[in-house]
């Protein structure tokens, strides 16, 4: 057993701390260490530095423009950019439609698909989740109907994260009505400027706008943007969930969070001594950190699995898991250290010249609000356990 | 023994809890509750016309109640309503010109807004470390020092300021017009205030006031844990509605045993938050009245926390959004243990008791 990097696993984690180092804008890294949100140009300006690295697209096979990189060191590009303060990569088009074109496009789409993902000519967003079909996505009502060369699609998808910015939505539509749910599915690419759709913002519970709904009325979208067979789209959003679990334990994002703990534990004070002289907020800190020390390795060695076997199995749930409820609880304690400095609503936390409570305090309180999504988005904590328990017992 | 409520006490219940649903629904709390000033004058008046200041105060002092139930009554349908309104300053500083012995019928008639100053950035939760500094001048006093979350400031006409006088904590009487004011909507609702004071002018009115404020404080900690016994008994009647009514995979999310044991072990600890906080509202008075107090703050903290985070989760997404009541008790339930000490301040409180007893 050796818990090291290899010499050129360390080589590369160099390599990797350095071209941040040397990079990484510091407005974007500030306004990411502010807890803001983070504006388009932002997010687009840091992808365009990644891209012209060949850093961009991690998940994609080196022929497609990928860097060929091993799960390891995925995962070290992930921790270094988290402790840079780097934003995470928008991850629709790379990471989720990327890896299901590569799999299951015609070569038409990935030449045309592929390349404007990589330089930012589109921006993609999700479009599986419908008001009656959270967990059982199966369910999904939002269908498509066969005329000559098109589909007509009408229905309404929502929780469209970052739609708002996107120019494209990549669907699951119910093309046989009259199939088993999982079996009357497919999966097709639309263009959101197609007459007939409209988005509307969804205000989250901290005020932010991240998410929206979408509604296709009589939407016309060519035959030759389905992806795959008609009615086997339920196989690809099976390997995109796949997909969407690389970095699914975010240990890069608690390690950030938990040193942001301690450096505001050291920073608030209660009278004259320092929060983290308070054995009470540092036993909850030692907690979590010790949470934390284990997740690391329960990620390498869900990782080192991964590498040796090719696919993540179902025990990647537990990376889920836990791996959301650390982080969740690091920001509570983040918003709980800082006392009543906490309260100021997201915009109000200063009058310009006066900051209404320590450096960096800003939207801690919105962060821990916001951050209770982890465990409710991509395959929710109980459907996780679902999945662990259908293995476990075999029932 | 009897856990029933007096007539009286029932009577104001109700009728405050038919008003606030009648003519503070949620939609019109939202409206009020995260813009400046988050008050809304008319309702305050209409509130104040239906007792629910008289309560805060004892008969001796001008009111028609001021016991623990009589602000816990008060305050659980604040709680349930979600009410914004300044409600814990009225209480706070009731009790504060009430220690003084000073004159409070334009607070309790609701014509005049009261603010009780008491943290201080690097005082949060606890007096003994104010720093705000007062001096002597002329035949008064002056005030200089920054307090922080001052609730109700952002509204108030008259500031109660604790601030330090010959090594002792004080309590003073500041006009809000006299001292620089910014106000700030809060992320759970409702606002605050951060006070700045340079050479302030100031009227002493308690000289050495650390137990009148720890006493204020104490009928404020009862006022918050009501208010979250009512806030948390909406967020779970919520839930469990919610499990009826959606449907995934064919049946009612009711139907998982393992959301009915949630939503089970959510009732449990509001039954033990409920019990608490009746507790520390019977010892309001009494000479223990502080470690209860930090007991039902403690549990409170605890147990809203849980109520929110489960509410949220067993609701799935439609939670967190902002269209949806239930995120918005949430927060509240969430950053009412940022209020007047929380769960590990009055734990400690709670431990530092037992070993000097
Ligand atoms: C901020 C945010 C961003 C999102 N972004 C996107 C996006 O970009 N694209 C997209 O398509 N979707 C997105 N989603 C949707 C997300 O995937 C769904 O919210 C998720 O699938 C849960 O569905 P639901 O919210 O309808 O909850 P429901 O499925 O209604 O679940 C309600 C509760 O019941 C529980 N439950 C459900 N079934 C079971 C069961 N069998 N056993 C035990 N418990 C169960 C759930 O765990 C939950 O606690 C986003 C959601 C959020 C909150």
């Amino acid at each position: 057993m050796d818990l090291s990097y290899s010499p050129e696993e360390r080589a590369f984690q160099e390599e990797v701390r350095g071209w941040l180092a040397d990079n990484l804008p510091a407005h974007i890294a500030d306004a990411v260490r502010a807890g803001g949100e983070l504006s388009k140009e932002m997010m687009e300006e840091w992808h365009a530095l990644l891209n012209s690295k060949g850093w961009l697209a991690t998940t994609w096979p080196v022929e497609f423009g990928g860097p060929g990189w091993t799960p390891v060191q995925k995962h070290i590009f992930e921790e270094e950019c988290c402790r840079a303060y780097a934003p995470r990569i928008v991850p629709f088009g790379l990471n989720m439609l990327g890896p299901v074109l590569i799999k299951f496009g015609t070569e038409a789409q990935q030449q045309e698909v592929l390349p404007r993902i990589l330089d930012g000519s589109d921006w993609w967003c999700q479009g599986y989740s419908e008001p009656g079909a959270g967990s059982d996505l199966a369910s999904l009502k939002t269908h498509a109907v066969r005329d000559g060369d098109e589909y007509v699609i009408n229905g309404q998808k929502t929780w469209t994260t970052l739609g708002q910015h996107a120019n494209k939505i990549f669907c699951l539509v119910r093309t046989d009505p009259d199939a088993k749910p999982q079996e009357g599915i497919s999966f097709v690419l639309v263009d959101l400027d197609t007459p007939g759709i409209e988005m509307r913002p969804i205000r989250l519970i901290e005020g932010g706008h991240e998410v929206n709904e979408v509604f296709f009325t009589d939407v016309r979208v060519p035959v030759a943007n389905l992806v795959g067979e008609e009615n086997k789209g339920w196989t690809i959003a099976k390997y995109l969930l796949s997909h969407e679990r690389t970095g699914i334990a975010g240990v890069g994002f608690s390690m950030q969070a938990l040193e942001e703990v301690k450096a505001l534990a050291r920073k608030v004070r209660r009278g004259a001594a320092r929060l983290i002289d308070d054995p009470l907020f540092a036993a909850r800190i030692a907690q979590a950190e010790i949470d934390l020390e284990a997740m690391k390795i329960t990620n390498l060695r869900m990782l080192f699995k991964a590498q040796e076997q090719g696919a993540p199995g179902p025990e990647t749930s537990i990376l889920k898991i836990k791996g959301t409820v650390i982080h969740q609880e690091l920001k509570d304690l983040a918003r709980r250290a800082l006392g009543p400095a906490a309260a100021p609503f997201p915009g109000h936390v200063s009058d310009g010249n006066i900051l209404f409570g320590p450096e960096d305090a800003a939207n801690n309180a919105a962060r821990y609000f916001n951050n209770r999504k982890t465990s409710i988005f991509g395959g929710s904590n109980e459907i996780q356990r679902n999945i662990l328990t259908k293995t476990m017992l075999e029932l | 023994m009897d856990f029933n409520l007096t007539d009286d006490r029932r009577m104001l219940a109700d009728t405050l809890a038919r008003y606030l649903g009648d003519k503070y629904t949620i939609e019109h709390r939202n409206a009020v509750a995260y813009e400046l000033p988050c008050h809304d004058p008319a309702k305050w008046d209409e509130m104040a016309e239906l007792g629910a200041l008289y309560a805060l105060a004892s008969e001796d002092a001008g009111g028609f109640g001021g016991t623990g139930f009589d602000i816990s009554v008060v305050f659980e349908a604040l709680g349930r309503a979600l009410c914004p309104e300044p409600v814990l300053a009225a209480l706070l500083s009731s009790r504060l010109l009430t220690a003084a012995g000073a004159d409070q019928e334009g607070l309790l008639t609701g014509a005049m807004r009261y603010a009780a100053a008491l943290s201080e950035l690097d005082a949060p939760y606890d007096i003994a470390d104010v720093a705000c500094a007062a001096e002597v001048r002329g035949d008064g006093h002056v005030l200089s020092g920054r307090k922080s979350a001052v609730y109700g400031g952002q509204v108030a006409d008259v500031l109660l300021v604790a601030a330090r006088l010959e090594g002792k904590v004080a309590l003073f009487e500041v006009q809000a017009r006299d001292a620089q004011v910014i106000g700030y909507a809060m992320i759970d609702g409702g606002g605050a205030a951060e006070v700045l004071l340079d050479d302030t002018a100031a009227r002493l009115l308690i000289a050495d006031a650390s137990d009148a404020i720890e006493a204020a404080q104490n009928a404020g900690i009862v006022a918050l844990c009501a208010e979250a016994v009512g806030a948390m008994q909406l967020a779970h009647d919520t839930t469990v509605d919610y499990m009826r009514q959606r449907k995934q995979f064919g049946v009612p999310i009711g139907k998982f045993q393992v959301l009915q044991h949630r939503a089970v072990d959510m009732l449990t600890e509001i039954e033990q938050a409920r019990s608490i906080t009746i507790k520390a509202a019977a010892e309001l008075d009494g000479d223990q009245a502080s470690r209860y107090a930090s007991m039902a703050k403690n549990m409170i903290g605890r147990a809203a926390r849980l109520v929110a985070e489960e509410a949220i989760q067993m609701h799935g997404g439609i939670a967190m959004t902002w269209e949806y009541p239930v995120s918005h008790y949430a927060k509240r339930l969430v950053m009412l243990d940022h209020q007047l000490g929380d769960t590990d301040y009055h734990l400690s409180r709670v431990m530092s008791g037992n070993m000097s007893a």
